[in-house]
């Protein structure tokens, strides 16, 4: 690793982050507009506006506390658990507003995957694991549940670990295996939507290259947003990347743009590691 | 930069007294041997008396053992008769009990931990669960004769659900406690793949809860196992074989009950068998509880 937090010049000299990514954003699949949040009286997110392009990966980088798990926490309604928490503004997807109320939730969440950033297996077996999401939303025979559960698991790069003891526990896994199984089961009920609360973060290096490697591969289908602390994690997974600070979206392009050419003095100064 | 300011930090302050280290160090050591000896004089109390008792269950009911206490019913004294319609009626008043109680347990504690919050009325049933958990025995066995058996005569059925509402508030408290337990991140984990409340509740949770909530259900059944005050007047006991649920019942709390004070040499005897059976049947159901829940892998 080069230290990328030594430049010094007038720009964000990330050398070895410039993103891999094409340049071009397709049409928003997502597109947020003038979204307040608040937890009761505070207001954690302050007039966002953000498109999360059709199959491809937003990266959400911003200072801990900054609004970014309150932001996926928007996109897919959890806040609803809880009195107290609301959103104002528009979510659209398909030109629905998904924070209007009156949206059947738990369908919205069957097409809005979300993943924590601690590994939740169900005290369940690998394969119920699995099966307890799709079964939320389809029927399907006994062979078709037994292909799922294997394509799930091969995209999430865990088939060959588990394929022998599909029937044990899942909290007998390993956190990285329990993190690719929640990824997993996240898949299976195939959503379009899939959001990453810094999924890698109590990975080692080997499961979180597994991991990014899966979502290279996952956005030929879904469309993703990744929340991470991790620069060169962003610049390595992301296409678009947008930089948040204090519950304001300070600054929003292309990952090659932001590395390479940030805009704000702000999002310059945290990619290259002054603050934060 | 953090690290440098606590360095400076540490080097600000007075380095550390020996003397005042030491000194420390042997108080500790000798308020540490103090509170071990008085927690080992603790134990040895206790188990003295519980291996008295058994030692008295067995010296005095075990001599009475014999497989007529199981094939045949009560006689009257001198008759030598068993424990046979005892034991069953037990059996089958338990069962009702737990059968009853278990399910309406579970779901008043469901609400508690998943839906009442800190409401006003889950706060009442937090309440009244409470106090009918520490609630004499004999006043929920006169509850039960004023609702269903004053008018109708005594019955089976009247002493299980007698026993059922001893066991209510010890699943409400335990599906409660055990569902508190569950970290949240497991349920929005199941609320995020698209399942509804109820769903998450029922089908994650309840497998989370599973080893806590039947380990509650299990204490349950031995506490009223052996209850004999809320029997006394809802199936008041029958010397006759009887299966029948709306006659009066035969209980072994209740034969003790009635044998232990008998002048008849037999009773006396029985009583002491009817009790070392409760016992072991309560200390059977605790172990199969520890070896069933024992932790997987
Ligand atoms: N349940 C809550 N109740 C009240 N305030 C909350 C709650 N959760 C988060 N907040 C506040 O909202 C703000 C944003 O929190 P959020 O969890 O979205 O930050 P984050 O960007 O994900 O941080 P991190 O990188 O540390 O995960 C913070 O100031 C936090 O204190
Ligand atoms: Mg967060």
């Amino acid at each position: 690793m080069s230290a990328t937090t030594s430049a010094t010049d007038e720009k964000a000299n990330v050398g070895p982050m410039t993103a891999r990514s094409s340049a071009a954003l397709n049409a928003p699949r997502i597109a947020i507009k003038g979204l307040d949040f608040y937890y009761g009286a505070n207001k954690a997110l302050k007039s966002i506006s953000l498109d999360l392009p059709d199959k491809q990966v937003t990266g959400m980088i911003g200072p801990s506390g900054c609004g970014k798990s309150t932001l996926l926490r928007v996109l897919n309604r959890m806040y609803d658990l809880y009195p107290g928490q609301r959103a104002t503004g528009e979510v659209l997807m398909d030109d629905n507003n998904i924070i209007a109320s009156g949206v059947d939730v738990n369908q919205l969440r069957s097409r809005i995957g979300m993943v924590f950033q601690k590994p939740t297996p169900f005290p369940l077996s690998i394969y119920d694991n699995i099966s307890f999401g799709v079964n939320l939303h389809e029927r399907l025979s006994k062979s078709a549940m037994d292909e799922r559960v294997e394509w799930s698991l091969s995209r999430a790069a865990l088939w060959d670990e588990v394929k022998d003891r599909l029937n044990t526990s899942a909290t007998g896994l390993s956190g990285g295996q329990q993190q690719r199984l929640c990824i997993a089961r996240t898949i299976a009920t195939r959503p379009e939507v899939i959001l990453l609360d810094e999924p890698t973060s109590a990975l080692d290096p080997i499961s979180t290259l597994k991991i990014e490697e899966l979502i290279d591969e996952l956005k030929t289908e879904f469309t993703i947003a990744i929340v991470t602390h991790n620069m060169q994690q962003a610049a390595r997974c992301a296409d678009q990347v947008a930089f948040f600070f204090l519950g304001e979206l300070i600054e929003v392009g292309t990952a090659t743009q932001i590395f390479t050419a940030p805009r704000q003095k702000r999002t310059q100064e945290y990619i290259t590691g002054r603050f934060g | 930069m953090s690290g440098v300011a606590s360095i400076a930090a540490v080097a600000g302050q007075p380095a550390r007294d020996p003397g005042v280290a030491n000194r420390l160090s042997r108080n500790r050591k000798r308020s540490n041997r103090v509170a071990t000896v008085l927690c080992i004089a603790a134990t040895v109390v206790a188990l003295a008396f519980l291996a008295s008792i058994i030692f008295t269950l067995l010296r005095l009911g075990f001599g009475g053992l014999s497989l007529t206490v199981f094939t045949s019913v009560t006689k009257p004294a001198g008759g030598n008769g068993g424990l046979l319609n005892p034991i069953v009626g037990s059996l089958i008043q338990t069962a009702i009990g737990t059968a009853v109680g278990t399910p309406i347990g579970i779901l008043v504690g469901t609400y508690l931990s998943e839906y009442a919050g800190k409401s006003i009325l889950g706060n009442a049933v937090r309440f009244v669960s409470d106090v009918l958990l520490s609630a004499p025995s004999i006043l929920i066995g006169l509850f039960i004769y004023e609702l269903f058996v004053n008018g109708r005569g005594y019955s089976g059925i009247a002493g299980g659900l007698a026993l059922s509402v001893i066991v209510i508030p010890i699943v409400v408290r335990t599906t409660e406690d055990m569902l508190k337990l569950i970290p949240t991140s497991l349920r929005e984990a199941a609320v995020a793949l698209g399942a509804p409340k109820w769903k998450a509740i029922v089908l994650i949770c309840y497998r989370a809860a599973l080893d806590g909530i039947t380990t509650g259900v299990l204490l349950a059944v031995a506490r009223i196992a052996g209850e004999t005050a809320p029997l006394l007047f809802t199936s008041l006991g029958n010397d006759n074989w009887s299966l029948a649920l709306d006659k009066p019942m035969s209980s072994l709390p209740l034969a003790i009950y009635k044998y232990a004070g008998s002048p008849a040499d037999d009773w006396v005897q029985l009583a002491w068998v009817g009790a070392l059976l409760i016992t072991f049947g309560v200390l059977a159901l605790n172990v199969v509880a520890r070896v069933a829940l024992r932790p997987r892998r």
